[in-house]
Order: structure tokens, then sequence, then C-alpha cells
């Protein structure tokens, strides 16, 4: 024991930690938390955000992320060109991408990864994000045999031409997203099958791929760290020697490293500490839009919320902006529409106005005049503080405004997906982030057809809109189908928005070519510290 | 003595098949599966994933092929960590997890026979109070407000300590006091309570009208027999502090196994829940084992056998 505790005392100073002023040499450690221990790194596996964070420090695709707004910038692919009408991509490798094997990263490479990623034996969660490629989903579908029918295919070596199956104007932001990246498939053939599940391919001591930074070792559940890669092909403007990513999931224990400088960033923050950071240290705190809708289904198929005058009266007699101030308190934007702002420059003119009288008035007409009669609510959440605050809030502006009862029910994640997916629910609470930066990722959700839908809610004209603007490769043509299904949803409400969310961290202040982007991706090549900033 | 052992392992044989399949049909039972997110994969690849894992045959074949794999000790791939093997995962955080519960144990035994013996010797006075008064509120402090404390004061405050996960020596010491301590308060209050019933009794009385000093009476005769509660409670509390410290693992930032306890069930990771249920079912019959065989040395009233 007291050797415990004398040897304790001797090493309080940790070399590795930020802020212990090591040395004098500018080693360019970045110690990152992530939110949560990655499933993996294989990206034809994993679906998490922490996974792609970790992902894109390895990986590269056919095209990076501009640092500051995202904006496709050349990747593996130097340059690229299309057709007239957005269907058919070609792709013009660089000579010098090479795999950290040394082997150059050729189109072959591309097809055979997007192969094995739509393969249905992989059985991959996410294969639907290459869906807009031509025949893929009949070929993840198993009623396509022959991946030649796929619309990807290697000219030569350096040449690949993706065709889709219709204009897709967001088509190359869709290609930051992991399941796009390319995989090392000799790598994995030699650790295993390569359309199943198991294989030790992304082992530390068997990982090969193609990014900035190559992986050097990972401890479960307790860091995963990559070094600059010496194969790199622009690895002269790679700035940080290594990165660390903690899988740290408590937001208090994060906050506790940030304080004691063992990390740079804390990835979330509790709400009930905000209020002290922007008080007195506000440089650290950031408070940036997020590409995600905070919102309450409304079952359409039973009980009270079937009435669209129910639902329009539950969704107008709630003060958003009361809420987002005193419960939320992130800086979250109130919402009377469902897809953020200025997403790929959409934004929507549908909505409606918080309106207690008129509120009244259309429950008066349900056959509920002050709330009389009315049989009450439940309102379903997964179990979680903030989502309990919330709903408390709601529970009391209902009762307050319309003079009608609800009751609230927690439910554990997975029973609540359950429950909300068997249409088990009054109402529940709900929230969605997009895929990649175009409306279609929000809109099509409540398609008659969509999985996601899950209020019972459909509507044929709709379903048409959302049809047509994915024909069309005109964006402003398609802003103008959206917004018309958005004034469709907007009226119906199988759905109440709430908030759209921000993303709410602490950064330290030494970090530099980290800038606020809307899909909360931080292109790591560009990422640095600046010892002298304080 | 040997006979004993083996008549006990040979019970665990029928416990942990019984805690097997009552594993598997609860989680068989609970709703959702470890496939479901808020966004659903398409519903070929669900099906897919389900006939890879199985899931497509009927339950009473699920349930031989689990316990099959079981016997032969194949506890499969998780599902939350599709490239990992439970046993892969058990045995890297199953020692992190025994480290930090020894070093807990360890501080519960010296803490807690320190105070508990100190306050029984004593009875009433203030020697007794303060012991006896901070054990209460050690077993009233929970850990997960006890942890951040301690991190807030040694950590951020006083410096004293590293918040670095389970690297150095020092970064285990703010866990293993804080999650010893709560034991330590148990072990005070039953080591006062043994002790006291010790030192009412006969041979004691003997003892010291003969004449043996009281640090005699004390080390020589009372304690071995003092401690007993203590002895008995240390199986499962050492169990306890393996097994549980879920909220230590996260408050700490350990890579335990305590948190793929908790975690594994939220995620209807059926491997894995199966995998640490019976990891941690086999050290409690193993623990309990071996403190019974420590009671029986310690007590001569106690035999191995009845024969």
């Amino acid at each position: 024991m007291a050797a415990l505790l004398l040897s304790g005392c001797g090493q309080n100073t940790q070399t590795t930690a930020p802020g212990s002023g090591s040395g004098g040499s500018s080693a360019q450690i970045l110690h990152i938390t992530n939110g949560t221990e990655p499933e993996d790194i294989d990206p034809h596996i994993v679906t998490g955000v922490p996974e792609h964070h970790i992902i894109t420090a390895l990986t590269e695709g056919l095209v990076g992320e501009d640092p500051e707004d995202l904006h496709p910038v050349p990747g593996v692919a130097e340059r690229w060109d299309t057709s007239e009408d957005l269907t058919v991509w070609t792709f013009h490798l660089r000579t010098n991408a090479v795999w950290t094997t040394g082997e150059p990263v050729t189109a072959q490479d591309f097809v055979a990864s997007f192969e094995r990623i739509l393969n249905p034996e992989l059985a991959s969660k996410y294969s639907y994000m290459l869906f807009v490629m031509k025949n893929a989903q009949a070929y993840n579908e198993g009623k396509i045999k022959d991946f030649k029918e796929v619309g990807a295919a290697a000219i030569d070596e350096r040449t690949l031409k993706v065709t889709l199956g219709a204009p897709t104007p967001y088509f190359l932001g869709l290609l930051n997203h992991y399941t796009w990246f390319p995989v090392h498939m000799a790598t994995i053939e030699k650790h295993g099958p390569k359309y199943a599940r198991g294989n030790q391919w992304t082992r530390p001591e068997n990982f090969v791929s193609n990014g900035p930074f190559k992986l050097v070792s990972w401890t479960t559940n307790e860091k995963l760290v990559v070094e600059r890669s010496p194969t790199y092909w622009d690895k002269d403007n790679v700035k940080a020697d290594e990165i660390h990513f903690y899988g740290i999931v408590s937001a208090d224990t994060q906050e506790k490293y940030f304080r004691a400088g063992q990390v740079h960033n804390a990835y979330q923050i509790s709400s009930d500490k905000i209020p002290t950071y922007k008080k007195n240290k506000p440089e650290l705190l950031h408070i940036t839009p997020h590409l995600a809708s905070y919102f309450y289904r409304l079952n359409t198929t039973k009980g009270v919320t079937k009435d669209v005058r129910v639902r329009k009266a539950l969704s107008m007699s709630i003060d958003r902006k009361s809420l987002v101030e005193n419960v939320t308190q992130g800086g979250q934007l109130p919402a009377t529409f469902f897809t953020p702002p200025n997403c790929a420059g959409y934004t929507t003119t549908a909505g409606f106005k918080e309106d207690i009288e008129a509120a009244k008035k259309l429950l008066a007409e349900a056959g509920y005049p002050d709330g009389k009669g009315f049989p009450g609510v439940e309102i379903l959440y997964n179990t979680d503080e903030n989502h309990r605050s919330i709903a408390e809030a709601i529970q009391e502006m209902w009762n307050k405004n319309l003079g009608i009862k609800s009751t609230l029910v927690n439910q554990e994640w997975k029973v609540y997906l359950d429950s909300q997916r068997k249409l088990n629910y009054e109402v529940s609470r709900a929230g969605w982030t997009g895929d990649y930066p175009d409306p279609n990722t929000f809109l099509d959700m409540w398609t008659s057809w969509s999985q996601q839908n899950q209020t019972g809610w459909s509507n044929d004209k709709y379903d048409e809109l959302i049809k047509a603007a994915g024909k069309t490769g005109d964006m402003e043509e398609r802003k103008k189908l959206f917004d018309q299904a958005e004034h469709i949803l907007m009226d119906e409400l199988p759905i109440m928005p709430i908030y759209i969310y921000t993303r709410v961290y602490l950064l330290d202040p030494k970090v530099k070519g980290w800038h606020h982007t809307i899909l909360d991706h931080h292109p790591w090549k560009h990422v640095y510290l600046d010892s002298s900033a304080k | 003595m040997f006979r004993f052992a083996l008549r006990r392992i040979l019970e665990t044989i029928p416990v942990l098949f019984a805690v097997a399949s009552i594993t598997f049909f609860m989680l068989k039972a609970a709703p959702g599966g470890p496939f479901d997110s808020d966004r659903d994969p398409p519903e070929s690849v669900k099906k897919k994933l389900d006939e890879f894992y199985g899931f497509d045959k009927p339950w009473y074949q699920q349930y031989f092929i689990q316990m099959r794999n079981l016997i032969r000790g194949e506890l499969g791939y998780s599902f939350k960590y599709p490239n990992r093997t439970v046993n892969g995962v058990i045995s890297e955080a199953a020692p992190v997890s025994l480290e930090l519960g020894l070093y807990a144990l360890t501080v519960s035994i010296c803490i807690g026979l320190f105070a508990g013996i100190l306050a029984s010797l004593k009875p009433n006075t203030m020697l007794d109070y303060i012991p006896s008064s901070l054990s209460m509120i050690g077993i009233c402090l929970p850990t997960f407000l006890l942890g951040p404390i301690a991190i807030l004061v040694f950590t951020l405050n006083l410096e004293w300590f590293p918040l670095a996960g389970w690297s150095t020596p020092a970064s285990k010491v703010l866990p293993a006091f804080t999650l010893g301590l709560y034991y330590a308060a148990y072990v005070a209050r039953m080591a006062r309570g043994g002790m006291r019933d010790i030192l009412n009794q006969d041979f004691i009385r003997t003892a010291r009208a003969k004449g043996a000093n009281e640090s005699r009476v004390i080390f020589r005769h009372a304690i071995k027999g003092g401690i007993m509660p203590v002895v008995s409670f240390l199986g499962p509390a050492a169990a306890g502090l393996i097994a549980g410290s879920f909220v230590i693992e996260t408050v700490f930032y350990i890579p335990g196994l305590g948190q793929h306890f908790v975690k594994s069930a939220f995620d209807r990771d059926y491997t894995m829940v199966m995998g640490v249920v019976l990891f941690f079912a086999t050290l409690i019959v193993v623990l309990n084992l071996v403190s019974d065989i420590i009671m029986v040395w310690l007590n001569p009233k106690l035999k191995f056998d009845h024969d």
C-alpha cells in the first residue's frame, strides 16, 4: 500500500499530457475526447460519429473536405468531371496516393471496396448510403448477383467511373461518408473471409490505410493512437504528429480531464455547466449549429393525436424560446420547421406560429374546449435527464396553456426504439442527425415507404414531391419541391418540431485549424497545436 | 479439505448452467435486439444479420447452440464490437478489474479492520464514536459522489494525482481508495461487532484472569475469532468489488469489466452479456469457496466434512 502511494507521488507529472510543460520540443500531440469507445474502425461495419472521427484520420476517400465549410476538395481523386445530367461521375486518381504498405491506391481498390460494403453477406448496416449508385440497392438485396451491373467501374488503374441511378447534386458530399472510403482488400482477405464479420484486419498490428495518419495502438476503453503517415501523399501539410483519441463516455469525466489539462477538448458538456462556462470561461466554450433536429413524433394512427387539430394545438401551444433558454440552455434554435436552416442552401418557408389562442380554438373544435374531456396524453422518452427536463417543461406548458393533462413515461433505449417502431406510443421524443448536408436526409424519412417514419402518417402528394426532388439535378427546382413537401409536413404535423440542435463542447485555445462546421467534422490534417496561444 | 473443495466445485456446474439458461431466456424476453438503432438498416440487411447470428432459427435451437458453444468455451463475437471476441474483451478487461478490486480490497481491509478493532476496544468513547460515525458516512456516501469529489479535491485542486485512466501507479490511487472506502466502512462495522462479541466471552475473561496483558489478549486470543464476520463477508465483498466497479470505472475512465457488464445489457450485446455474467458468476462461486475455506481454518468449531 505504501509503495503504491509513494510511487504515486513520484509520478505526478505526465510527460505526454498537454500543459505539463514537457521539454521545449514542440511535439504536436493532440489529445481528443471522442464520446465513446469505437465499435470498430472498419468503415464498412461501423455506424457511429465517433468512429467517423477516427476513420477520417486514418483513411481518405475520393474527395476530402475543406476545413472551414466542408466543401469537397481533392482527396485520392485529384480531379473529377460529371455528365451534364449529374448521373455519370469520372474520378481521376492521383499517382502519389498510396497505402501504408506503399502500394498505389487504384480505381480497382474503390470498386472492390464498394463491392464489399454492398455485398449482402457482409450485411453492412450503412450500405444504404451507396444506394444512389445505379443498381446498388438491387445488388445489396440480392436481386442482382453480378457486381458488374452496379454503377462502379475502373476504366484503368487511375480512372474510376461511377454511374448513379438518378441525378444527385449532393453526391460529392456523400463521398465524405466513410461508407465510400477504400479498404485494402488484400489485408482483409489475409485476416479472414472478406465478406464476413469478425475479420481481424482492423487490429493495430494488421491495419492498412491510406489517410493522413496511421494506426499505432488501440487499447480497448482507454485510447486509440494514430501518428502522421510517412506514406501519405500530402504528408508535408499534415501538422499534428500524433492524435490520441479517448473514448470517455461521461460528460463530467470529460470535463474533469479537460480541466486537468489532460485532453484538448471535452466532446460534450452537461447543460448545468453551461452557464458557469458562459460566465467565467467563455473562450473555452463553443456552441455551434448542428445538422440535427429535436422533435416529438405524434402517433397519427390512434388516440387523440389521430386528430390533426389536436396535433396542431399541441404544437402551437408550447414556448420553444423559453424552453431553449431555460431548460436546454445550449443556444439551440427554436424550430417550427423540421429541416435545419441553410442545409445545403435550403431554408424552408414552411412553419407555423406559436399561438395559444388559436391552439385553444383548435382543441375546442376537436371536442375538448379548455381541455375538458381530454383523455390525457402520454409522452414517451428514452431514459435521460435532459429529455426528462424537456418533457416536464412541455407537460407544464400544455397544462397551463391548454388545460390538458399529460404523463411522462421513460423507457430504456432499446425498449423505447421497439415501442416507437411498433407505434406503441402517443407522443414520443426523437432526434435526427443528417447523414449528409442535403435536405433529402431530413425529408425523405417522412415518405410512406421510409422505415424511419414511425408515425403512421402518409401523404401521396408528399411522397410524389420527394420522388420528384430525387429525379432532378437542378438545385433550385429541388429546393422548391422540398419546400412544398415541408409545407405539407408542417400542415399535417405528424411530428412536432422543437429545436435545432447545437453542438456544445469545450476546446483548448491552443488547438488551431479547427473550425465550426455543421456536421462537426474537423479534417485532422489541418488541426494542430499552437503552444503560444493562451 | 480437498474433498470439501472438490464437492463445492462440482456443485457450481449446475449453478452455472442455471445462470446461463436464465440469462439466455431473459435476453430473449427483453424487447429490442442488438441491431436496433434509431437508423434502421434495410430489411434485407437485417435478415442477413439474423441469418449470420442464427436468430432465424427457432428459440430451442438457438438455446441448444448457445449451450453447446458455452461447453466448448466459445463465447463468440461481440455484437457491439463486431471484430472482437467476447473472450478477447474479457481477457483484456478482467485483469484491470481484478487489479482494481485487489487494491480496493486491501484498502478496505486495512482501514476497516484498524478502525473496527480500535472502536471495539473502547466502546462508547470517542475512539468508538469517531470511527463508527465515519464508517456510517462511508456507507451512506455513494461512490458516484465520492469519486467526483475525490477528483475535484485531489486532482484538480491539490494536483496530487493525475487523472490518467489506468496507466501509472499514481492514477490507481484514487479509484482504489474511492472503491475501497465504501467497503472499509462495512468491514469496520463488522469487525467492531465481532470483536465486541468475542471480548465478552468466557475464554477472554479467563485469559485476563490468568494475568495475560491486554495486547496479548487482543492479538493472541480475540482477533482470530473477532474478525470471523469480516472473513465471511470478504467473499461476496471481493466479488462485489470486482464486478460492481462500474461507477468507479465510468468516473475515473478505467478500462475494466464492470462497464461491459452494464453496457452490454443496454446494447443487447447477447454474447457479451452471457460471457460477462458467467465470468462473474464463476468468480463469485470461487471467492465464496475461498472465504469458506478460510473460515474453517479460523474457526475450530467448523469442519470441512461432516462425516
